[in-house]
């Protein structure tokens, strides 16, 4: 694999990928997650219907996801709603992909080569 | 969601050969297009110059961690912030890593190899590539990408 393609433009951000990981390595927050990739907003009321967790747990587990940016919460009147900001998780997701796919390919080598 | 890279691919070829592409540095070389200036010696530096064709510029560093024969090749090294030419050469020992590693098993036709690389948990966010951020699908697509990903690897 040549590392050719591991450039990148730099960029201003400098957000740390382990807390996004950390914050994803919660059950709790993982449904949290996926329940706001279904959907714009969502109030705590919503958040906690069908869970086994009280309001102020799902509040707490939020609160990590806000922190690292995965969730925003948004005010609608006197109500706070939560949403998605895909943009940390993208992040950390386009560049495995990236290094996955050189793996691809330099295996693919490594297999011609042996093979032959 | 992970932090790690897992691949698994069926070689037809015999264990001792797979080791021998992958640990004699020039036959490594070969597939992986670097030009390695001495052999692998576990615990040690290993550098070299890519031979990818418009990226020579590039160095290999690598620092050499397991060598079982025949059972697992393992090294960590660099993913720096940018390796564009002109922010060239960079003190690659500072930058954060990854571990890449090797393990081999021998099956009826051959031999399987699986690859993993770990640790990038560790990496800093601008590690990311903005020429790949090419999922310009809109909020949806974004959301089933982010969804699948984080459904697969709970």
């Amino acid at each position: 694999m040549s590392r050719k393609n591991r450039s990148h433009v730099a960029t201003t951000a400098n957000r740390p990928h382990a807390p996004v990981f950390a914050a994803l390595g919660d059950q709790t927050r993982l449904s949290l997650v996926t329940k706001l990739c279904r959907g714009r907003h969502y109030s705590i009321a919503q958040l906690t219907e069908g869970s086994r967790l009280t309001r102020q747990a799902i509040t707490k587990h939020l609160r990590v996801l806000q922190r690292t940016g995965i969730v925003r919460c948004v005010r609608a009147g006197r109500e706070s709603r939560f949403e998605l900001d895909p943009k940390p998780i993208q992040e950390v997701k386009s560049y495995l992909d990236f290094v996955s796919k050189q793996w691809d390919e330099a295996l693919f080598r490594l297999k011609a080569f042996v093979e032959e | 969601m992970t932090d790690r890279i897992e691949k698994r691919i069926e070689l037809k070829a015999p264990v001792s050969r797979v080791w021998r592409a992958l640990t004699d540095h020039h036959e490594f070389g070969e597939w992986f297009r670097v030009k390695l200036d001495g052999p692998f010696v576990s615990g040690q530096l290993s550098r070299g110059q890519i031979t990818y064709p418009g990226y020579e510029h590039l160095k290999w560093e690598a620092i050499i961690q397991k060598m079982e024969p025949e059972r697992l090749f393992s090294f960590t090294w660099p993913h720096p912030k940018s390796i564009e030419k002109a922010d060239y050469p960079l003190d690659c020992s500072k930058e954060p890593t990854t571990l890449v590693e090797f393990r081999l098993q021998k099956t009826a036709s051959g031999t399987l190899l699986v690859l993993t690389e770990s640790g990038f948990d560790k990496l800093p966010a601008d590690r990311r590539l903005d020429a790949f951020r090419r999922n310009d699908g809109g909020w949806t697509e974004q959301m089933k990408n982010i969804e699948n990903h984080v459904a697969q690897k709970p």
